[in-house]
């Protein structure tokens, strides 16, 4: 229950945090809640922490150049309530108000989420499936990297030392596109075992995502390609089913065996594409 | 409120307000002057050579004031056990020592090896970091069965096999036995009732502190008993005066029976407090109450019931590996003895019966009475193999039960019903509860809809569970026969202060159950006065004279029955006040709604006239001592047998194999009731929990002997949508052998809901085809599904 | 190091130095002494420590002390206004909502968010709301019933104006 003792320093601005983050022992804290678990129990051990709660410009949702711009620091909460996100791209609000529980939505933030990337968080498969963009920042400034290519592995993004994420910037969809977001939910944490988000545009397209199957969450080509402009019927559905999960190393945990996580992938993404109809 | 009829109204509880407040207090909350903080060096390995403790770098660490290790405490004992199980050849179990902190070896993971005390808890935790510890790992063994096959791993060398005891109970094997050769079917079901970690939402937390002035010492415990433990402490452990060493339960949050035990922390501290001179408190974090509350279940079975062709049981056949953990926790030897096979005979006329059980040292955490403690283990078995026979033989659940019912009997007009494995049930109605059940139920309804439900491909079911249980905990003399080491009476004192007011002093504990509600009832009652002027106290050995604590769902009718032997003595001696008074024969007086009355006469006296009169005696009988003031002591004639039906309805989702809980009724029979609200709340306390144990909980272990789902984020805690709103109906077949007529409800809840939960998933898989015998608990969606596909 | 925080807890300014390792509950407990809320885990699950954070629930084990600087604070001891219980408070005692007590605090700092964005929760919204908080006495059951007494309670009382916030 006891962290370690560490430095804190509470910053203003990005680059304010960004400065802060040159000397190379700090970390960021958000909402905390991934982090302060890990504090408590000792599994990190930071030197220094660098509060960006408070950085106003981290903060909110909003349309900007055809892009719904979500704030890293924006809570589980406030996108779950999202009118524009409701409208536009319900998986988003839909996975939001799966996440954790009510306190934890409260103060737990999006960006906090997919910096610790945790491979069973529900925030990639909506990020994943909706062809979002991750805002960072870091020393030598801006650049925007697609959400494919922001996680790469078991609790690794392409985060660089010294970077943050400042925002989520999803492209918004044309009128008559649907999302859906299912989850098998580990029953103590929580967290998915299986999550599925899946958004079909009304050119026919689907893009599908998986979270808590693989090392880290990722868009399934194999199964998009199956039923990407075909009728979502019971054959097509089936065939996706068997396409999907093509070269994907399936985690086993003692809440589902490969077999099974892999078997779920499948009953998930029916469900989901189902949703759609 | 009116003050007569208080018994058996829903009265709100009068301890809600302070907690509703955030006006309770708990251990934790406690800080004494010159305050130190422990924290704990344990081991990380189930198994291990401790081969050094290098203090020294913590010890210089900033707060520091000392560390203790194992060598410190070379001639302080162990923590004992309450209860001696003999081995069949008549050998006493063994017994090895639990020391205050690991010395030479550690036994499981989470072991404390040194203990660390500072200014502040930061300091504490910061230099038990520094502590460097060298150990040599060693191999473990965690599952019982293994432990006893030859060349396992011993967790203590002069135990060979790891065996702490065989033992035995019912009929001659071999009358067992040839009972068994006669039937015409035989049902067998090898299982497994999986450990369970007990998680009282408050961690356990204590602070001693000591007065060298005075020599006295008071520890503050989040405990269930808090006179066991000082005499466990002070005549065991660490050799105290007792009349020296104050112990106080305060306010308790939670306790499931993981709270009753003689912990080596409490002892501990309480050495270290002498050491230093200066308080002491250390309150577990719930990592540490994974590793270190004393678990529960964990028995590995094999158990055959044979039948005759209409159905009647003839013989049932029990062997059980039972695993103890590392060390003998306080009354870990009688759970899957006494607690457990003296309730085989369930609610059912079997004739012949016969329980074999093994008691076995492992690599892992100590193992003790969790919420029924025993008793769910012998309902689990007992009922999971009525609903199998019944799938087996092609009978109906129900039916199977009606047949084999031991028939009602009060226990006044007919005697109370003698089992084959040594109890005396006291009164029973066992078809009673189960025709209300299925009244509730909707039986033919139910079986309807899943006859179409399964023509449509989904998967319904329904499971039964009949219990009985035995609390009331315990005629002394009885227990101490089998091995108590301890009296199991209680304590009751009513002191009626001079303006009437009442002051209860009970030797039970309350951490949810409601006591101070309960109790003020009866006493209220009784005496005729208002609630308000009743208050109950409890949990401080320094208030309250010597008793036993709760557990066992105990405390009404064994505490309550003190209670009340004491109000008889007050109003025997305020009728001798009364009629000294008015002028007449004490025989003569009639004592009733507060009021003493000359019989036949409108001459009458108020009660707290006559309490009045008793502390200012100026006319007064002769040769009658003045004051209003009785203490007693009630040792139960025998157990008390509360006995339920609950019934589950699930649903199984056949692709995943997910069970969603439809329904759960439970129709308990627990005696008269005090305060049917609290009752219910304890019922649906216990229903959540055994439930719990049916489809989310479970300690895993690893082959290393770690306890790899020692946190929430991997125990699956059930919480509020994991259920619906739970269905209870009673019935009251009145205990006859104590006053209240009480039998007790804290654990029929916990005793009965896990096996209606697993039968009626085992029912859905039938009712789909799947020809399945056991799951092992805790249903995960993934067994389920695993079931549907062999 | 130690870091200047202001805080108003209850309607009370405090100003304090803290270590900045020091966890938001342990200052509400240790430093001022509100020890109503409770420590149940430490992973952020159980829910014993839930208090509001600018008017929304939090679980204060899962914060540090130092990122609560300038915040508002409710805990327990203040839901209470003016002598008069909240009607959570009033609900879990008429239907037997708590047994040992030591979830209360947590439940209803929970409960009372709930209601404050949702004034007519079905009774899968309620279970919803309550997934963050652990009871290990009621099975939850006489928990919903007493979260819908509230809402039945608030129903018939009148509407006060909602404060306006600035976070």
């Amino acid at each position: 229950m006891i962290p370690v003792a560490f430095d804190y320093q509470k910053v203003k601005s990005v680059d304010e945090a960004i400065a802060a983050l040159a000397g190379g022992e700090g970390k960021i804290l958000a909402g905390g809640h991934s982090l302060i678990p890990a504090l408590k129990l000792r599994l990190n051990r930071p030197a220094k922490l660098i509060d960006i709660g408070g950085i106003s410009a981290l903060k909110g949702i909003r349309e900007e150049d055809g892009e719904i711009v979500i704030g890293a620091g924006a809570t589980h909460a406030e996108i779950a309530a999202n009118k524009l996100l409701k409208s536009k791209l319900p998986f988003f609000a839909q996975a939001a108000s799966l996440i954790g529980d009510m306190q934890v939505r409260n103060f737990g933030t999006i960006g906090g989420s997919l910096a610790h990337a945790d491979p069973a968080a529900d925030w990639p498969a909506p990020v994943l499936a909706s062809d979002a963009a991750i805002e960072l920042q870091g020393p030598t400034g801006k650049r925007r990297l697609k959400a494919t290519e922001f996680f790469t592995g078991f609790f690794s993004t392409a985060l660089r030392d010294g970077e943050i994420i400042t925002a989520i910037r999803v492209p918004i969809p044309n009128e008559g596109t649907k999302t859906s977001y299912q989850k098998f939910s580990q029953p103590a944490s929580r967290f998915a075992v299986v999550g599925c988000a899946v958004i079909r545009f009304p050119d026919g397209k689907i893009n599908i995502a998986f979270t808590g199957v693989g090392e880290h969450a990722f868009r399934d080509a194999g199964a998009e390609n199956i039923i990407s402009g075909q009728a979502i019927s019971d054959e097509n559905i089936k065939n996706a089913q068997a396409a999907a999960l093509q070269n994907i190393t399936v985690l086993s945990d003692p809440f589902a065996s490969e077999e099974y996580r892999r078997h779920l992938a499948r009953v998930y993404l029916k469900k989901a594409l189902q949703a759609l109809a | 409120m009116s003050t007569t009829n208080l018994i058996g109204q829903s009265v709100k509880r009068v301890e809600d307000k302070r907690f509703t407040t955030g006006r309770g207090r708990f251990a934790d909350d406690i800080v004494l002057p010159h305050q130190t903080y422990a924290s704990f060096v344990r081991s990380p390995y189930a198994h291990a050579r401790i081969l050094q403790v290098d203090t020294s770098a913590a010890k210089e660490m900033p707060g520091v004031i000392a560390i203790y290790t194992g060598a410190d405490l070379a001639n302080v004992n162990g923590v004992p056990c309450g209860w001696q199980v003999n081995f069949k050849n008549g050998d006493a179990m063994k017994e090895p020592k639990h020391a205050l902190l690991a010395a030479g070896k550690a036994r499981h993971a989470g072991d404390p090896v040194a203990i660390v005390i500072a200014e502040t808890r930061e300091q504490a935790v910061d230099a038990a970091e520094a502590v460097v510890v060298e150990y040599e790992e060693l191999p473990c063994v965690i599952d019982a069965a293994k432990a006893v096959q030859p060349g396992a791993p011993l967790v203590h060398e002069d135990v060979p096999n790891n065996i702490c005891f065989d033992w035995a109970l019912g009929n001659p094997i071999e009358e067992v036995n040839e009972a068994m050769s006669r039937a015409s079917h035989v049902t067998t079901l090898e299982f497994v009732n999986q450990r369970l970690v007990p998680n009282a939402i408050e961690p356990r937390s204590y602070n001693s502190s000591y007065d060298p002035i005075t020599d006295k010492y008071i520890l503050y415990t989040s405990t269930q008993n808090p006179h066991v433990i000082r005499l466990l402490m002070c005549a065991f452990v660490l050799g105290l005066p007792e009349h020296k060493v104050r112990v106080v339960g305060p306010d308790v949050g939670g306790g499931f029976g993981s709270k009753i035990f003689h912990y080596t922390e409490e002892a501990l501290l309480t050495w270290c407090t002498k050491q230093l001179g200066r308080p002491v408190k250390w309150t577990a974090e719930r990592s540490e109450s994974f590793l270190l509350d004393a678990h529960g279940r964990d028995h590995i079975t094999k158990a055959e019931m044979g039948f005759d062709a209409e159905g009647k049981i003839l013989a049932l056949r029990v062997k059980t590996y039972a695993n103890m953990g590392a060390y003998l926790s306080t009354f870990g030897s009688c759970i899957p003895t006494y607690l457990h096979g003296t309730l085989l005979q369930g609610l059912y006329t079997t004739p012949k019966i016969n329980v074999d059980v093994t008691a076995v040292f492992t690599h892992s955490t100590p193992v003790d009475a969790y919420r029924g403690a025993g008793r769910p283990e012998a309902t689990y078995l007992l009922e999971r193999l009525m609903d199998l026979a019944a799938h087996e033989m092609n009978m109906d659940p129900a039916d199977l039960r009606f047949k084999n019912f031991i028939p009602p009997f009060d226990g006044v007009n007919q005697p109370g019903y003698q089992t084959q494995v040594a109890l005396q049930y006291d009164s029973g109605n066992y078809e009673g509860v189960l025709k209300k059940g299925l009244g509730m139920l909707g039986y033919e309804e139910i079986r309807k809809k899943q006859k179409e439900a399964a023509n449509n491909g989904k998967l319904i079911g329904v499971g039964f569970s009949t219990y009985i249980e035995a609390c009331g905990i315990a005629p002394s003399a009885v227990v101490g026969s089998l091995g108590a080491r301890a009296g199991l009476f209680e304590v009751g004192q009513v002191r009626v202060q001079p303006t009437g007011k009442v002051s209860v002093y009970t030797g039970s504990h309350s951490h949810g159950q409601g006591h101070e509600t309960t109790f003020a009832q009866v006493v209220a009652d009784k005496l005729g006065i208002s609630m308000d002027d009743v208050e109950i106290m409890h949990g401080d050995t320094e208030t309250v004279a010597f008793g036993m604590g709760t557990y066992g769902s105990r405390s009404l009718a064994v505490g309550g029955t003190a209670i009340v032997k004491s109000i008889d003595k007050i109003i025997e001696k305020g009728k001798k006040i009364a009629a000294h008074k008015l002028e007449a024969n004490p025989d003569d007086i009639n004592f009733e709604s507060g009021k003493f009355t000359v019989k036949g006469t409108d001459k009458s006296i108020g009660f707290a006239e006559i309490a009045l009169t008793a502390y200012v005696p100026h006319v007064y009988p002769k040769d009658l001592e003045p004051g209003l003031d009785f203490s007693s002591f009630y040792d139960p004639a025998n157990f008390t047998y509360p006995f339920g039906c609950h019934i589950a309805v699930v649903e199984v989702d056949k692709e995943t194999g997910e069970v969603k809980l439809d329904r759960f009724i439970a129709v308990d029979d627990v005696g008269n009731m005090v305060n049917p609200m609290i009752v219910e709340g304890q019922i649906h306390g216990g229903v959540a929990q055994g439930i719990g144990q049916a489809l989310f909980e479970g300690a895993v272990y690893n082959e290393n002997g770690q306890l790899t789902n020692a946190s929430y984020m991997d125990y699956c805690m059930p919480r509020a949508d994991d259920f619906p709103f739970f269905e209870t109906g009673t019935q009251v077949t009145p205990c006859p052998h104590n006053p209240l007529g009480v039998k007790g409800a804290g654990e029929a809840g916990a005793i009965g809901s896990t096996p209606a939960v697993v039968n009626a998933v085992m029912d859905a898989l039938w009712s789909g085809g799947h020809n399945v015998k056991d799951i092992r608990m805790p249903l995960t969606a993934e067994r389920v599904w695993r079931a549907m596909q062999s | 190091m130690s870091i200047k925080i202001t805080v108003t807890v209850n309607g009370v300014k405090h100003v304090d130095r803290v270590e900045p390792r020091m966890l938001l509950v342990n200052y509400l407990r240790e430093t001022l002494g509100l020890t109503g809320t409770h420590v149940g885990c430490d992973t952020s699950s159980c829910g014993a420590c839930t208090i509001h954070l600018n008017d929304k629930a939090a679980k204060s084990c899962s914060m540090l002390a130092v990122q609560a600087d300038k915040c508002r604070i409710t805990t327990i001891e203040g839901l209470a206004k003016d002598g008069e219980l909240h009607p959570l408070q009033e609900g879990f005692n008429q239907c037997h909502g708590l047994q040992c007590g030591f979830c209360t605090p947590g439940m209803i700092m929970t409960a009372a968010d709930l209601l404050r964005n949702n004034r007519k929760p079905s009774e899968q919204e309620i279970r919803a709301a309550l997934d963050g908080n652990f009871c290990r006495c009621t099975g939850y059951h006489n928990i919903v019933k007493s979260v819908q007494y509230a809402v039945e309670k608030m129903k018939a009382a009148k509407p006060k104006p909602k404060k306006e916030v600035a976070v």
